[in-house]
């Protein structure tokens, strides 16, 4: 009975989608208030139902309520409660469920927080929103129903995939999926913008707190799929230019473009139809990405199975809003100009070539994601593009970027002086020169990690010597705004992420290794001794454990234990075994026993020492938080500005118009 | 030309310029980095002949899987519904593979042996990649793939 309920509050949650999304839009078009006021009470019921059938089908797991297929499929009596939980997501109904759930949990936050906005406005923009959730509940309730019942009921489940049951799958999707669809915002506040033809300054920064909080949660999440990757998946890698983590790059890197090009917009007034292009590109590509992980059109480690008839609506789905969204900005976008001018040296301009090389390098990634459906479109055979083609180019797109980086806040708007750039340039490049001889000399001449450290060493002490600036020059209280301080902080983690990726690929040390009890191999100085494994169980499965010894100059550094899994369906997973550290990790995963029915014999190893990965990962964390904080600029929450309010910097004099 | 028209010249042909190099490295770099699938059949049909690398992609056939007893080499043959490809593999095999599985590894030839550098993992047992379905498929258009999966029931 409790799994029909969710089924009917999913179905009521899509008759009120269809009130939010046609009746706002409607009202604004006719200046009708009452319609006008629909968006609200809408939205609510929407999230109302939509928590409902969510909580529902927690509860169904959590029961073991295994006459739902769903709960069938993916969990089973001995499969601990909170991987029950998390199982929710553990496959296409569920996570479809969360993507729904967790627009609506924007679509809330938005409606709660926007009555300083003006009424119109704001019916257009949850009016998309609820489109929005029209589609993705019309998929749900049609293709991909999570509370189908299956009879007779089995007396127990099959099991969530092993790979999943995981700390960091937790967190992974959810968090990933509230970047994905926090784009939807930015994406219905262009669209009411289009819509309305308010083309000023002032929705951008409506937008914007919106758009930062979307991207840091992006980034947060497309780090803890890293770090899960690395863990979990067995080999040490962090990433892997596979399809599915391209899927949840791409619209990163579209995001990183809008944010910076949002900044633009709000403050000079400048390149309002690009910041409008990008904001339908950032969510268009979260929406391919959804599609891309759903469908299995591509070959992916990540690839669950899948049916391609879900796929086919999602493209459709696709079609229609990156179609019609693209429609009309075609037609109204025209109108859309103006904005200060800005000169050649300006921020505008270095804001506008990172923008170029960000939006190039999501196509670049774009165009190696899909080129096996462009191969088999064109006949030319089973074709993908190897990892090596999109190192190459995104290394190459995004050496100008880093480059550019540490001059950025030096730059002022419209037009930039010269000599601050020069010192700045002089001081990081000291900087830059002074670490890479270092690096040179500790890394024995690798050039990569020379590169890393001569990069990251330029983007730090560029954006620090600007941090010192500001503490020299401003008043205390004044030196460092919420928007002022998240770009630093961002800027900073590109430093730590930069050293962690050079110095992690070029120094890490990757031996697969056979070991008999007792034998004992050497790399990175450290001394890993195989002594044997012993028989483990846990909840769900049953495994051998390696005990790995670990020394350093005779000493024991840690006892590390590998493990090697058997679930109860028979699924094997290798638990890897990580003594993590600031400057190194280190990494054992158990291959398997060269004989099999020899345990106690001889096994097959990874050893891996990996150092400075880590800071990849911090980089990563680093920029996340930069975007939170300049989400909280008091500026954005300000009442209804003027259009034309003095940007928090002094603005310089303007120069005249070079760029036409 | 007036300054202005200069200046717009200057920034046509810079974009122009930047969009020629920015194509030409990615044709380089697709060309450089493109990895054709292919079946055993396929191979011994003369189709990968032209290229130095690529992936084959088949059933891991039942009770070919030997080790080297005093090394991580493996050796097992790959096979789909029209030929066999004998593979060696120097490394750690991932958790799904096994007798009857699908499995996609990239390498090149040679002689007759395929040698592997790298053998796909999968998270999902259920899991058939599309293109290896089609590519098997294409192998034998008279011959369904479901056939050939039948013959070694496994899941």
């Amino acid at each position: 009975m409790i799994p029909e309920l969710g089924q009917f509050a999913l179905i009521l949650a899509l008759l009120l989608a269809i009130a939010q999304g046609i009746l706002p839009i409607v009202g604004a078009w006719r200046g009708n208030a009452a319609l006008m006021a629909v968006a609200r009470p809408a939205a609510a019921g929407q999230a109302v139902f939509v928590t409902a059938a969510m909580a529902i089908l927690i509860w169904a797991f959590l029961s073991f309520d295994f006459s739902v297929a769903f709960v069938a499929d993916n969990s089973n009596l001995a499969l601990p409660w909170y991987y029950r939980v998390t199982a929710v997501w553990g496959a296409h109904e569920g996570s479809m469920l969360l993507w729904v759930f967790i627009l609506n949990v924007w679509t809330v936050a938005l409606a709660a927080l926007s009555r300083h906005l003006p009424q119109p406005f704001v019916a257009r923009v949850l009016g998309v929103l609820g489109l929005l959730g029209v589609g993705f509940l019309a998929f749900i309730v049609f293709t991909s129903n999570p509370f189908m019942r299956e009879l007779p009921m089995p007396a127990d489940g099959g099991d969530l995939n092993p790979v999943l049951q995981d700390p960091g799958m937790t967190f992974h999707p959810p968090v990933l999926y509230m970047g994905y669809v926090g784009f939807s915002v930015a994406f219905a506040f262009s669209i009411a913008a289009l819509l309305g033809g308010e083309l000023e300054q002032a929705w951008v920064r409506w937008a914007r707190p919106w758009t930062n909080v979307a991207w840091a949660f992006l980034t947060g999440g497309i780090v803890a799929g890293s770090w899960w990757a690395y863990a979990e998946l067995g080999w040490g890698g962090w990433w892997f230019w596979d399809p599915v983590e391209n899927a949840s790059f791409m619209p990163w890197l579209v995001g990183v473009a809008l944010i910076h090009a949002q900044a633009i917009t709000e403050k000079r007034g400048s390149l309002p139809a690009w910041t409008i292009l990008l904001s339908l590109f950032a969510f268009s590509l979260s929406l391919l990405g959804t599609f891309l992980v759903r469908s299995g059109v591509l070959t992916s480690v990540h690839a669950f199975a899948s049916d391609p008839r879900r796929g086919l609506y999602i493209l459709g789905f696709l079609i229609v809003v990156i179609g019609g969204s693209l429609l009309l900005y075609a037609i109204r976008a025209p109108k859309v100009a103006g904005g200060k001018a800005f000169a050649v040296v300006s921020r505008e301009t270095a804001i506008m070539i990172a923008n170029l090389l960000f939006a190039t390098s999501a196509a670049m990634v774009l165009l190696g994601t899909l080129f096996p459906l462009i191969g088999d479109a064109l006949n030319i055979g089973k074709v993908s593009v190897g990892p090596p083609y999109f190192g190459f180019l995104f290394v190459l797109l995004m050496a100008p970027v880093v480059l550019l980086l540490p001059f950025g806040p030096y730059l002022r708007w419209g037009r930039a002086d010269g000599k601050s750039l020069a010192t700045v340039a002089a001081r990081a490049g000291i900087a830059a020169v002074i670490c890479a001889v270092a690096a040179w000399y500790f890394a024995d001449g690798k050039l990569r990690a020379v590169a890393g450290v001569a990069g990251a060493a330029w983007v730090a002490v560029g954006t620090l010597s600007y941090v010192a600036k500001r503490w020299r020059e401003m008043p205390r209280g004044r030196r460092f705004p919420a928007e002022m301080a998240g770009m630093l902080f961002a800027h900073f983690g590109v430093a730590v992420f930069l050293m962690g990726v050079m110095l992690s690929e070029s120094l890490s040390v990757e031996r697969d290794t056979r070991l008999a009890p007792g034998q004992t191999e050497t790399i990175g100085g450290y001394a890993f001794r195989f002594d044997g494994v012993q028989e483990t169980t846990g909840p769900n499965w049953r495994g051998d454990q390696g005990i790995v010894t670990v020394m350093q100059n005779g000493e024991t550094v840690h006892v590390m234990h590998p493990q090697k899994r058997i679930y109860t369906r028979g699924q094997v997973q290798t638990e890897s075994s990580i003594d993590a550290g600031i400057f190194r990790d280190l990494y054992v995963a158990l291959g398997e026993p060269m004989d099999a029915a020899n345990v106690e014999g001889p096994w097959a190893l990874r050893v891996y020492y990996k150092p400075f990965i880590r800071w990849i990962w911090l980089g990563g964390l680093l920029m996340t938080l930069g975007g939170f904080v300049t989400a909280g600029e008091r500026r954005f929450r300000a009442k209804r500005v003027a259009a034309s309010e003095t940007p928090t910097e002094p603005a310089p004099a303007v120069g005249k118009a070079t760029v036409a | 030309m007036n300054p202005t028209r200069k200046r717009r010249m200057t920034i046509v042909i810079s974009v122009v310029a930047a969009a020629v190099v920015a194509v030409s490295l990615t044709v380089f770099a697709l060309q450089q980095n493109m990895n054709y699938l292919f079946t055993p059949s396929q191979v011994q049909g003369g189709q990968a002949t032209q290229y130095q690398t690529f992936r084959l992609g088949g059933m891991v056939k039942s009770g070919s899987i030997q080790r080297s007893s005093d090394s991580l080499k493996v050796s097992f043959i790959v096979i789909d519904a029209g030929g066999a490809m004998p593979v060696e593999y120097t490394g750690i095999l991932p958790d799904l593979f096994r007798d009857n599985q699908s499995v996609i590894a990239s390498g090149r030839m040679d002689g007759a042996r395929f040698i592997a550098s790298e053998v796909l993992a999968k998270h999902d047992e259920t899991y058939m990649p599309k293109e290896l379905k089609d590519a098997m498929a294409k192998a034998h258009e008279n011959k369904k793939i479901d056939e050939a999966a039948a013959k070694d029931p496994v899941q």
